[in-house]
Formats: structure tokens, C-alpha cells, sequence
């Protein structure tokens, strides 16, 4: 995972080590870096902007007061999106805690091994990825989408998809098993791609989704 | 392989991360199953889509904001 290291401009580990020696130049060159990054990590997780913003300042503040704790062993860049992934988490937690929601209908690892959602809306989409980011009706349903999924599902996407963090990665920071997060993972893009399509899909490229055949002949390609 | 077992494998083919023997299991259905196929670009454009989306610009006013806080965090800690 990369940092911005363009031309003449200090590394993010150059930054990060003045920063060790009390520069607040440094330290300040490297949050322009990152706050950016951040706060859209926290704002996916927590979908909502002022728990964003609070998970963002505290991630900096965390980053100042652990400074002489990074390792180097580590890319800068990963160091501080996990800080700011814990602490989105630990935002989740305090929720939790507030919440009126009864036990037994919270999420529980057991219930990753519910059905697989099968897909149901099958349709080419009209319109190539890049185009599509563009509009803002689409970024809205982005949004929207990643709204709708449970929260362990969307944090999951969160940093595998969007992050970039490997399974293992995911998995350390979320203190759950490389397979948990595969199935989480696969559920959450199923259900985004799902969701996504009955809006951007071509209604004329539509075909029916047929779960028990098996190179059934209707759906054979010719 | 079904469906449903294309289903899921579906994670570990798009990342690149399927076994060779069920690899080819898996596009010798693909080329003969035009859901599924159309299933896995979805898939694809899906976790492109989201790569490529900025839907969350850092607000200016925010901006601000923390690098007040910071800095004056900065000054108890550091004394400059």
C-alpha cells in the first residue's frame, strides 16, 4: 500500500520521522497526505459524517501520540488506515453499546452461514465503471448501496474491496478467521452487485437466472 | 460445476486466488453459462465501480477544524 511520493517530496516515512523529532511541518505534510484517504474509510464504515469526522481527528491524534511505536516494518500508509480502521471499529462498539436492539438480533459469526444470496436481477450494465463514477446519481447510490448491507458485511468490502488490505490483513483487524472474511466478503458483493444492477443494468440483456441447471441449453452461449 | 458452485468460487476467481484444477472447472462452465458469465462482469464492474467512486470529499470547514485541534494537541505534547 502506497503513499504519495512524487518527485523532490519527502516520503511518508520521511515525514513520519521528522515528524518523531517534533517538526509539526512534517507532521502536518503527512495528515494533507492522508486525511483525505481517512476520512472516507471511516465514512464508508460508519455511513455517517460527523461519526466520520470524529473517527478522523481521532485517528490523528492516536497517529501523534503512537508516533514513537511505528516500526517501520510496515508501510506509513497501512500503519495509519489501520489506525483509523480501529478506531471506526471501536466507533461500531460504542454504538452497539448505545443501542436498544435486543441481543439475539444482533450479528453473530453463526449467522455467516446462512444461504448464499442468489442472484436474481441478471442484466449487462449499460455503461462502463469509469463513465458511471462519474455521475453523481450514481455516487449516490454507491452510498446508498453500501448503506443497505449489514455492518459486518460492509466493513468487510470496506477494506478488502475499496482498501485493498489482503484477507489476512482484513481478517487480523477485524480479529475474525481468513474464511469468515471470505464469506462475508463474497455476500457483500453479491448483494451490491444485486443492488446495483437493477439500476444500472440493460432491462433488454436481462436473462433468467435458472439455479439447477447445469449447462442447462437455454442459457448456452452460441 | 453448478451454479451454485460457481457461486462460490465466484470471490476467489475474480481475485485471481482459485486453485488451477477448479479454474478451469470454472470457465468451462463460464463459457457455456451466459448468466453466470454476465453474474461475474457484474461482480467485476461492481468492485471497479467502488475502486473508482470519491463520493466522500473531505469537507473544507472540517479540514480546518482538525488541523486547529491537532496543532493545538501538537503544542501540549511537543511545546512548539
Amino acid at each position: 500500500m502506497e503513499g504519495i511520493d512524487s518527485g523532490t517530496s519527502p516520503t511518508d516515512l520521511e515525514l513520519l520521522r521528522r515528524a518523531r523529532q517534533g517538526q509539526w511541518d512534517a507532521f502536518e505534510g503527512l495528515m494533507g497526505r492522508f486525511e483525505p484517504r481517512v476520512f472516507r474509510l471511516t465514512w464508508r464504515i460508519l455511513q455517517q459524517r460527523e461519526d466520520a469526522e470524529d473517527a478522523t481527528q481521532q485517528t490523528f491524534i492516536n497517529v501523534m501520540e503512537h508516533l514513537d511505536q511505528f516500526r517501520e516494518e510496515a508501510a506509513v500508509a497501512t500503519w495509519i488506515l489501520r489506525i483509523a480502521t480501529n478506531q471506526a471499529l471501536a466507533t461500531l462498539r460504542k454504538r452497539r453499546g448505545r443501542s436498544t436492539v435486543p441481543l439475539d438480533t444482533q450479528p453473530n459469526p453463526g449467522d455467516d452461514e446462512t444461504p448464499m444470496p442468489h442472484p436474481e436481477f441478471i442484466a449487462q450494465w449499460r455503461d462502463d465503471p469509469a463513465e458511471l463514477a462519474e455521475r453523481s446519481e450514481v455516487k449516490e447510490l454507491l452510498g446508498q448501496a453500501l448503506s443497505e448491507l449489514d455492518e459486518k458485511h460492509r466493513v468487510v468490502f470496506v477494506l478488502r474491496d475499496v482498501e485493498e488490505f489482503s484477507t489476512r490483513e482484513t481478517a487480523e483487524l477485524l480479529g475474525i478467521s481468513e474464511s469468515n472474511v471470505k464469506v462475508r466478503l463474497l455476500r457483500a458483493r453479491l448483494r451490491l452487485r444485486e443492488r446495483l444492477t437493477r439500476t444500472l443494468g440493460d432491462e433488454s440483456t436481462r436473462v433468467t437466472p435458472d439455479h439447477d441447471h447445469d449447462h442447462g441449453a437455454e442459457n448456452r452461449v452460441t | 460445476m453448478k451454479c451454485d458452485e460457481l457461486l462460490q468460487a465466484l470471490s476467489d476467481y475474480v481475485d485471481g486466488d482459485v486453485d488451477p484444477s477448479i479454474c478451469e472447472e470454472f470457465e468451462d462452465h463460464l463459457a457455456g453459462c451466459n448468466p453466470c458469465q454476465i453474474v461475474v462482469d457484474n461482480v467485476r464492474k461492481t468492485i471497479a465501480l467502488y475502486k473508482a467512486g470519491e463520493p466522500y470529499p473531505l469537507p473544507e470547514e472540517f479540514q480546518r477544524r482538525l488541523h486547529a485541534t491537532l496543532r493545538a494537541r501538537w503544542q501540549e505534547r511537543f511545546g512548539k
